[in-house]
């Protein structure tokens, strides 16, 4: 499966590369500077700009496992290969020290680097172009005032011809659609707002919307579900599959603190996005979670609450079952040790909910982990105790006993996956 | 740990030695008097012993030596990991010129040890090392002069060693053999003991291995937990949900239907099950908590405004230190700095939850308990069981790691309730984490402020230091310090609480600096009322008070513009403290050279209580600062114990304390709303892992031969805390004073 | 009844199936090693070997162990004949209180086995699921890196041997 897109999408994508590649591919430099220094910016813009940024995930991207922030090294795997995150540091060699504001407008704006060449689009730039050029002053307002640090980023791992830059320049005629977001006047501000973080830099949909073969994002199945990190970005629009529909206040909770005690605890990619808001004025969050919830609509209820299987007619118990209740009903079921603060209830979690099953798998194989040693769910991993194949079923026992729902399909074979960290689609 | 049953257990320490006690003489030995200066015994004993000694001198009750030779030293301390077994083992082997493997040691058991109250406030050595000193040194003198009488020979011709007494044409008497007739057994310690000089010491100053390592490294039986008694039952207790909820109802039927289910206990608001098997009585314990219901109210403070409650609180004032030097008055210093420090609250977080074993047989009532006081739990549990002091039992048996006053006591209050629920047979209660984190006494919320100036010599003109605290001890005590009391159906209260009075102090402990200032002025605002459960951690007031002035101290060295070991140096007479001050510095290489962009160094200094240890801590950290994020990357520590018994143990100790303040200064803070504590497992409460352990921690430790004993545990915990402070300002700018140092807390200090 | 390999013998447990190991490891086969620190997975006291990698025992129903080679501190050896990881911890004076010991131990002998010279991130993070409340982290450091240097010398010295049992 993964190999024919691959190739089909590097074969499409060379066509149309060298049909655009006369017309755009060629971009000028724009000549470099001198590091500007520190005090040059005013304080009040870095301030924004370090808003911003937290808005945009940028450090997660940017910084390696363990390394200096912005400084560049984060593996970011796509189903073509991986991309390495850049250093943005000022650092003038290997970082964007000798970017003037203005090529940093145009990366924002048009994913082109300061000399010239076509970005990869896992820097989104197709969401970043809705970003204002006063925000983007801001951000490099803060980007420049950063430590800088020495560090070049590994060379990506690609398959030729990706590597050829220029066939970028098709990609974007067919795909990008450069300008600033440009508010609907009919919405209220807020709305607007969360519409210009959450299209723009917080570029949600680059992994809540699934991707084409060229990998951009396709546009008519918008906040549809997608992927990131072999995980699923669940769907944040009307096909959401949330056993509790999620309202402006869920979502303002998860954003603001990593938890809906009706939905999930933000684990996988998602956890470092709600640190990074963890710095974000409350406005901000609340208009963000005004914005996607206005996307999720109104979803009704479910007629009949979903059903789950708990009261299940005496029978043996399966091994599943038994399982479940050794290694999760300590803690997942209604009264256990963390009775008076127990973590989200089974029969309400998304992950079990959702038509993939990775998350689920992901959460049992690997557990939830305390980010920054701050206060957060701190849940085992099981990947050692329990194999391929008592995973799976402990997977398909819980997706029928708390969603009602039928069982997912190849199950043990993507738990195989998920274990060996091969699991994106 | 054998019990046999059918057999009461031993129920008189009294009774297993027998007999009353006589005084009898001995000659003394030439040899250094008294270098481990006893204190004066109070309450009754004779003065010129030391005072665990001169309360209970019968040197049976300390060293028996047997017919065949073996030699038990009996303490009234307990291990709690800080390694004193070894340590003591160490003392008497010394002074009885054996080697440390020919000695059983017995701890704290009101059954058969000396009553040495609490094994608290890193006393075991200063106490129970200079009893067991003087002890040892008592027998060894008898020894010598049964020997002397048996061979016709003057002791002072005689040598001791190998467990025996020799004459210097060969002759050799065992140990077994002098006392076979009962030589020891009315024999009285006195004062004026001699002991052995310190030139000749083989065993003490030694990095002797200790002793309890292999069992616990290879799976033997070492702790409480591991304790296996036949016919054992296991027990879980249903706390309520919150501190004020009382339970309404329950219904206790399809419980005692589960499988193993052996009975339900409820005693008012106190609910537990006992089943056959550990993980039946857990799954009863979590349905039993299903079926309980529970009437709560809020009864918490705001945790938002915790600091604020605390001041408005009625307060018991007490200047504990006022000095005013003439012609140096405030109109001397420069500008008036001021501060103010916070400190959440935190917990002990013993890795082993508690856990006692309880057995009520024949009318008497045994506990196995890793409490820090055997006998102060027996009277409690006298109290709350209605039973006389003879028909109860406590001994000790190690727990996981003890950092105070944790849940042990309430544990083996437990162990006692359900023991006497279902007697015949011994019941293990074992707490659940989520018991431990919610229910153990929290060290303390504090506050402190504190104002000075610098002079126009550079030295600190003036200062004047307020604490704030709750107390710092609410141990047994009666029956209304064990927390299971409170919830029967005739419940116990606590005692109102009370100060721990100056030199060691409480809330107050280390709020006098030692440093010389020639106008001070230090005052103990001691709040009865407690909003939430505290008693004893680690290192008490230290902890908070040193936290406060060494970085107060930073802050005076800084408008001194000097550079702050230097400043410290300028205000320290005691050449003790001095000595580890110098030696911190030097051997952390402390300078005024640029660190790396966002690294910081800090000292720290206090001598434990200003009477125990003297520790100076210098570290490394670094801040990042996108995040706040703070990791002490090494630290180097200069300890002064005195007569260092067991250097190892000391720098095992010191670093482990290291550490472990590291841990409570940059994370640790317990979380509640305004009905329940809602830090209830490591997620909730979480400390330092691996991945933010330093690089290297160093001790270095200043032995003081022939210098009496000092307590080291809890030494490190306030100097540490400084000297973190102090880095972090020093590698950020930013001062922060609220415990903990949280990276947010951090961030928000440095700004963008 | 439930069959379990531990420490190379077969035992069978009369159980109910979802009991955790670690309440079987220490009331059935009274095993002390594995403890019992928070039920929840978080600290590591209870790490057992399963297949040589570490598990937290205290929620790992036995059920899900059938047919998997359980080790515990018990079956690297004992008081008179420690294995090298049991040596490397009594050389450096490597525990306060010690309950935390054997679950380090644990992290440590499956590290080894599978990495005989692992760097001194590797150990840290072999080392992040256990909790030492004592503060004896820098000695744990120093027995890990010991232990490494023993069993690869042993190894050397005896290359066709197993590395720990």
């Amino acid at each position: 499966m993964r190999i024919p897109r691959i190739v089909g999408g590097a074969v499409a994508l060379a066509v149309l590369g060298a049909a655009g590649f006369t017309a755009i591919a060629w971009r000028s430099g724009i000549e470099p500077i001198d590091p500007p220094a520190s005090a040059s910016f005013d304080p009040v813009q870095v301030a924004e700009g370090a808003r911003l940024a937290a808005i945009g995930n940028c450090m997660q991207c940017h910084t390696a496992p363990d390394g200096k922030p912005f400084a560049g090294g984060y593996p970011l795997k796509t189903p073509f290969g991986t991309i390495f995150g850049t250093n943005i540091t000022p650092d003038p060699e290997t970082g964007i020290g000798s970017w003037s504001e203005a090529a940093f407008q145009r990366a924002m704006a048009e994913g082109v680097d300061r000399a010239g060449s076509h970005l990869y689009p896992g820097f989104p730039y197709d969401h970043f172009t809705k970003v204002t050029e006063r925000d983007n002053r801001a951000l490099y307002a803060f980007l420049m005032t950063r430590e800088p640090v020495a560090a070049d980023a590994p060379p990506n791992q690609l398959p030729w011809p990706l590597t050829f830059r220029p066939l970028l320049a098709g990609w974007k005629l067919l795909f990008l659609e450069t300008g600033e977001f440009r508010p609907d006047p009919s919405k209220p501000e807020d709305w607007n707002r969360g519409a210009y973080l959450v299209e723009g830099l917080s570029h949600c949909g680059a992994c809540h919307t699934p991707r084409n073969a060229l990998g951009a994002e396709e546009k008519d199945k918008s906040f549809g579900g997608g992927e990131s990190d072999g995980w699923h970005a669940p769907a944040l629009n009307q096909a959401s599959t949330a056993p509790v529909p999620w309202t402006k206040d869920s979502l303002y909770s998860y954003l603001r603190t990593g938890v809906s005690a009706d939905h999930a605890v933000a684990s996988g990619p998602m956890a470092p996005v709600v640190r990074n808001l963890s710095r974000v004025p409350d406005t901000d969050v609340q208009a963000i979670a005004t914005y996607v919830a206005d996307r999720m609509g109104a979803r009704e209820a479910p007629a009949d609450p979903p059903t789950p299987a708990a009261e299940a007619p005496r029978q043996p118990e399966g091994r599943a079952a038994t399982i479940y209740r050794g290694a999760c009903a300590t803690c997942h079921d209604a009264n256990g040790p963390l009775q008076f603060a127990s973590p989200v209830g089974l029969d309400r979690a998304t992950s079990l909910a959702q038509p993939d099953p990775r998350n689920a798998i992901q959460v049992i194989l690997h557990g939830v982990e305390t980010p920054d040693a701050k206060a957060a769910p701190l849940m085992p991993g099981f990947a050692n105790a329990l194999t391929n194949a008592q995973v799976a079923d402990l997977a398909a026992y819980l997706r029928t006993r708390f969603t009602g729902q039928p069982v997912w399909d190849d199950l043990e074979a993507e738990v195989g996956r998920a274990r060996t960290g091969d699991s994106s689609e | 740990m054998k019990h046999s049953k059918g057999s009461p257990p031993e129920l008189s320490r009294r009774a297993f030695l027998g007999g009353g006690a006589l005084l009898v003489g001995f000659t003394l030995m030439p040899g250094r008097l008294l270098a481990q200066a006893p204190r004066e015994a109070k309450g009754g004993g004779d003065v010129g012993l030391p005072k665990a000694l001169g309360a209970d001198p019968a040197l049976e009750s300390w060293i028996r030596i047997d017919a065949d030779g073996a030699i038990t030293v009996f303490t009234g301390k307990a291990e709690l990991g800080q390694g004193i077994r070894t340590a003591l083992i160490q003392v008497a082997a010394e002074e009885l010129s054996v080697t440390p493997a020919d000695i059983t040691l017995v701890t704290a058991d009101t059954g058969r040890t000396p009553n040495e109250s609490f094994t608290a406030g890193s006393q075991s050595m200063q106490e129970s090392g200079t009893a067991i000193l003087h002890a040892a040194a008592q027998v060894r003198a008898i020894l010598l002069g049964l020997a002397a009488e048996r061979l016709g020979l003057p002791a002072e011709r005689l040598t001791i060693a190998n467990a025996a007494v020799t004459a210097p044409g060969g002759g050799s008497l065992g140990f077994g053999e002098l006392v076979a007739d009962g030589g020891l057994r009315e024999a009285t310690a006195r004062p004026g003991t001699a002991l052995k000089p310190v030139a000749d010491y083989t065993v003490i100053g030694q990095g002797v291995r200790r002793i309890d390592i292999p069992a616990k490294v290879t799976g033997g039986p070492a702790y409480v937990q591991d304790l296996r008694l036949p016919g054992m039952v296991h027990a879980r207790v249903v706390r309520p949900p919150s501190p004020s909820a009382r339970l309404r109802g329950v219904d206790t039927g399809e419980v005692e239907r589960m499988p193993g289910v052996v009975g339900v206990h409820r005693d008012g608001d106190y609910l537990a099950v006992v089943a056959e098997r550990e993980w039946q009585a857990i799954t009863a314990s979590r349905a039993l908590a299903s079926a309980a219901v529970w009437d709560e109210r809020p009864s918490l403070p705001d945790e938002n405004d915790i600091f604020d409650t605390l001041l408005g609180l009625r307060s018991e004032d007490t200047v504990i230190h006022d000095r005013r030097l003439a012609g140096t008055g405030a109109a001397g210093g420069g500008r008036r700095l001021s501060a103010e420090f916070r400190r959440g609250y935190q917990i002990h977080g013993s890795i082993g939850p508690s856990c006692a074993v309880g057995l009520f047989e024949d009318g008497g009532m045994t506990v196995w308990s890793h409490a820090q006081g055997m006998f102060p739990l027996r009277a409690a549990l006298v109290e709350m069981l209605g039973l006389p002091e003879d028909r109860v039992r406590c001994i000790h048996v190690e727990g996981s790691g003890c950092y105070g006053h944790n849940g042990a006591d309430d544990a083996g209050a437990d162990a006692a309730l359900l023991a006497r629920a279902f007697p015949g047979r011994p019941v293990r209660v074992q707490w659940m984490r989520e018991d431990e984190h919610a229910w153990e006494p929290f060290g303390p919320a504090m506050v402190s402020r504190a104002s000075g100036s610098v002079g126009r010599d550079g030295g600190i003109a003036d200062l004047t230091y307020e604490v704030w605290s709750n107390a710092h001890s609410t141990r047994p005590g009666g029956a209304g310090a064990l927390m299971p009391a409170w919830h029967l159906a005739q419940p116990f209260e606590p005692d109102p609480p009370k100060p721990i009075p100056q030199p060691a102090g409480g809330g107050d402990r280390n709020a006098i600096p030692l440093y010389a200032i020639p106008n001070a002025r230090i005052v103990h605002h001691f709040l009865p009322e407690m909003p939430l459960r505290v008693s004893a951690l680690r290192g008490l007031g230290a902890y908070m008070n040193v936290f406060s002035l060494e970085s107060f101290m930073d802050e005076l060295a800084r408008e001194a513009g000097t550079d702050p070991v230097e400043f410290r140096l300028r205000h320290l007479d005691d050449p003790r403290a001095r000595d580890v001050v110098t030696l911190a510095a030097e051997r952390f290489g402390w300078s005024a050279a640029r660190l790396p962009s966002g690294h910081g160094r800090g000292f720290g200094f206090a001598r434990y209580k200003n009477l125990a240890a003297y520790c100076a801590v210098a570290v490394e950290v670094m801040v990042a600062r996108e995040t706040g994020a703070t990791r002490l990357l090494r630290a180097v520590a200069a300890i002064d114990s005195g007569q260092a018994v067991n250097p190892d143990g000391i720098r095992n100790q010191t670093e482990g304390g290291i550490i472990q303040s590291a841990s409570w200064t940059l994370m640790e803070r317990a979380r509640f709303d305004r009905t329940r504590v809602t830090s209830l497992d490591w997620s909730g409460y979480p400390i330092l892992r691996f991945d933010q352990v330093p690089e290297s921690v160093d001790v270095h430790v200043i032995d003081r031969p022939g210098s009496p004993f000092l307590g080291t545990g809890e030494a490190a915990q306030g100097p540490t805390a400084g000297a973190i402070a102090n880095a972090v300002a020093d590698a950020t700018g930013a001062r922060l004073r609220e415990l903990p140092l949280t990276s947010d807390r951090v961030k928000a200090a440095i700004g963008v | 009844m439930i069959t379990l390999s531990v420490n190379g013998r077969d035992h069978q447990i009369d159980a109910d199936p979802a009991t955790p190991l670690l309440y079987v490891l220490r009331d059935d086969l009274h095993l002390n090693a594995a403890k019992f620190g928070c039920g929840l997975g978080q600290c590591g006291s209870c790490m057992v070997l399963a297949d040589g990698l570490p598990v937290v025992s205290c929620v790992t129903p036995v059920v899900a162990l059938e047919g998997r080679r359980i080790r515990t501190v018990e079956g690297l050896g004992g008081a008179d004949d420690p294995g090298p990881v049991q040596r490397a911890f009594i050389d450096e004076q490597a525990a306060q209180c010690g309950y935390c010991i054997p679950g380090f131990i644990i992290s440590a002998q499956a590290l080894l086995e599978r990495t005989p010279s692992p760097s001194d991130a590797e150990i840290r993070t072999a080392l992040k699921p256990n909790l030492c409340r004592c503060g004896t982290h820098i000695r744990i450091l120093r027995a890990v890196r010991r232990a490494a240097d023993a069993m690869r010398t042993s190894v050397a010295a005896n290359p066709g041997g197993e590395g720990g049992q």
